[in-house]
């Protein structure tokens, strides 16, 4: 029985995890937005004058800001297509009975467990290497001339690595979802005349829509803020080619100290996350409420 | 058409035998039922016919074809699972479309006999529903509907009414017979409970892991069980079974009598026992009694009659409706 009594005594056993999450996230936002409407500049000690929007200004009008926002939505198209194209296919593939299925399972589920630095780095220098990388091995055994891929593609390269860092994430779920599916479905479709092809199209698929759409969600999240990969990479170059909104942030903060603005392009980044958050959340978190 | 013939078929998973071999006829046009205990094969037997599994051994022939090695869209057969197993993110009009449309028939047409199926089964208000917003029932008669435009060969029904409580259990039996009758084609029908097999069968196939034990109408194996399993299957409450010198009396190793068999007489009977449980059904009461030396009776009396428990009770079996089995269980006749 939730009476008052009991009710008020709940709130109070959970107010402690209440007010520590608050206070944990409101500080640091709080604080980056006062910081944005200051003068801050670390190479320039002395006060910190109040000037109003001119950082944003200064950031907003930034040539680099909209390259910045170009690179931040295509790693996260381009990342979300193939962890979740690649995820199905994997998913399927997972799905089967197959001699060794535990070991393979465990296998792919690795590159998730490796640090985004760490595996920035095996692919930076074990792969993407022009002159000893095994991409350019491969391409110099085909006889071809083998592609500096984080000088001449350095996006793409990066897509990639984040790629594959999150595909074990959108098989596994997917993978769960495809087996949740009710075999006699399958089987009520192969009586009904339906080949594999319709099968998955008809019946799997929808299926798995609610997990693709979990997928979508949590990812996107997460590669709005890819950082460590690119710093570890092509520090967002050449140019700013591969620069994304957090790589911007950090390089206006701790590459050219101005704490002001880099708090103005955190807010920023904060707003536009929250925009894409309900673009999202709009268009395919519909398919949560079924 | 749609006569189905099994001969020797055979199936196995790993080093188990689920069926050591079975021979069946099943006649165009037959109401079939598969019946048996959970674990018998039953439903095996059925997914075998459907080809969902593929037989170890042995022939099964569709209208004379073989189609021991044909894929189950092959067949000409359609399926009613247990699950109902509609597709949940299709409305109930594309559910039952699904098979016509796997089978690339022209709009108009798939149009036309959804909407026939649909009145058939009292579904027309519901084609725009998907199947999370029906009643059992409903999801029940769409599975039904999807079955029927394909206008198989025979249907295969898998414990399909199992799902369902008591009272829409009773309604969907009368409703799957009644379209049995209407549409006159082959029904083959897996249970549990013999209740739906009496009453929806033509034919009766008994099944005990994975062996035939008997096969015939609902009456011949109420009257003249072949052995103890069907003589015990068959029948409810089931029959009695007695062993010992009143058997010997008989010249078998077991007899048995129906609960419906007996007669009962506060006065005088053949046996005599003391009443335990009494259940009023209004139109019967059975009675739990403890026969001495003959062990547990069940026997059904008349709704009205008065009776108490502790109460002294004396039997009178109905000796023509009794059965007589040997030591290996078989009926003597």
């Amino acid at each position: 029985m939730a009476t008052l009594h009991t009710r008020a005594s709940a709130r109070l056993m959970m107010s402690p995890a209440v007010i520590l999450l608050f206070v944990w996230m409101i500080v640091p936002l709080a604080m980056t937005l006062y910081f944005s409407f200051l003068s801050y500049n670390l190479l320039t000690p002395g006060a910190h004058n109040f000037i109003g929007f001119t950082n944003y200004y200064y950031f907003l009008t930034d040539p680099a800001f909209l390259t910045a926002i170009g690179n931040t939505l295509l790693i996260v198209i381009g990342v979300l297509l193939i962890t979740v194209i690649g995820g199905i296919l994997l998913a399927l593939v997972l799905d089967q009975p197959f001699w060794g299925q535990g070991i393979v399972r465990l296998l792919v589920i690795a590159p998730f467990f490796v640090m985004p630095t760490v595996s920035a780095l095996v692919w930076k220098n074990m792969f993407m290497n022009p002159v000893y990388g095994l991409f350019a091995w491969i391409a110099r055994g085909l006889g071809l001339t083998p592609v500096d891929w984080l000088a001449d593609v350095p996006l793409f390269s990066i897509i990639l690595i984040v790629a594959w860092q999150w595909l074990p994430f959108a098989t596994l779920i997917l993978l769960t979802a495809l087996q949740s599916l009710d075999g006699e479905q399958k089987e009520a479709a192969e009586m009904d005349g339906a080949g594999a092809i319709s099968r998955f199209f008809y019946i799997v698929l929808p299926h798995l829509s609610r997990a693709i759409t979990v997928v979508i969600l949590i990812q996107t999240i997460f590669l709005l803020s890819v950082f460590a990969e690119i710093l570890v990479t092509t520090n967002g170059g050449p140019g700013i080619q591969s620069t994304n909104l957090t790589y911007l942030v950090y390089a206006q903060a701790l590459l050219q100290f101005d704490v002001g603005g880099a708090s103005a392009g955190g807010i920023v980044a904060v707003i536009l996350a929250n925009i894409v958050a309900i673009f999202l959340i709009r268009l395919i978190g519909k398919n949560l409420d079924r | 058409m749609g006569s189905i013939s099994l001969s020797s078929v055979r199936k196995s998973f790993g080093t188990t035998d689920v069926i050591p071999g079975i021979d069946l006829d099943i006649e165009d046009g037959e109401f079939v039922v598969f019946v048996g205990p959970s674990g018998c094969g039953k439903s095996t037997l059925l997914r075998l016919i459907a080809g969902l599994e593929d037989t170890t051994g042995g022939q099964i022939l569709i209208d004379g074809k073989d189609v021991t090695a044909a894929a189950p869209a092959k067949r000409g057969l359609a399926m009613v699972f247990q699950s109902y197993a509609l597709y949940p993110h299709m409305t109930v009009y594309n559910n039952i479309a699904f098979p016509l449309k796997m089978d690339s028939q022209p709009k108009d047409v798939i149009d036309r006999k959804v909407r026939d199926a649909a009145r058939v089964l009292n579904l027309t208000n519901y084609l725009d529903r998907r199947p999370g917003q029906l009643s059992g029932g409903q999801r029940q008669r769409v599975a039904i509907g999807r079955a029927i435009v394909r206008q198989p060969s025979a249907f295969l029904f898998d414990e399909p009414l199992s799902n369902l409580d008591a009272a829409l259990r009773g309604t969907m039996r009368i409703e799957i017979s009644e379209l049995h009758q209407q549409l006159k084609t082959t029904m083959v029908y897996v249970t549990h409970d013999q209740i739906e097999a009496m009453t929806m069968a033509d034919k009766i196939v008994v099944l005990n892991a994975g062996r035939i034990e008997q096969v015939g109408s609902p009456l011949d194996l109420y009257r003249t069980p072949a052995n103890l399993f069907v003589a015990g299957f068959i029948g409810s409450p089931r029959m009695n079974m007695i062993e010992g010198a009143e058997a010997g009396k008989m010249q078998a190793k077991t007899i048995g009598v129906r609960p419906e068999h007996i007669r009962l007489s506060p006065t005088e009977g053949a046996w005599s026992g003391t009443v335990g449980v009494t259940e009023h059904l209004g139109s019967d009461t059975l009675l739990h009694i403890d026969a001495d030396e003959l062990g547990p009776i069940t026997a059904r009396a008349d709704g009205e009659f008065a009776v108490r428990s502790g109460q002294r009770i004396f039997m009178t079996p109905d000796r023509a409706r009794m059965h007589r089995f040997d030591e290996k269980g078989l009926a003597i006749r």
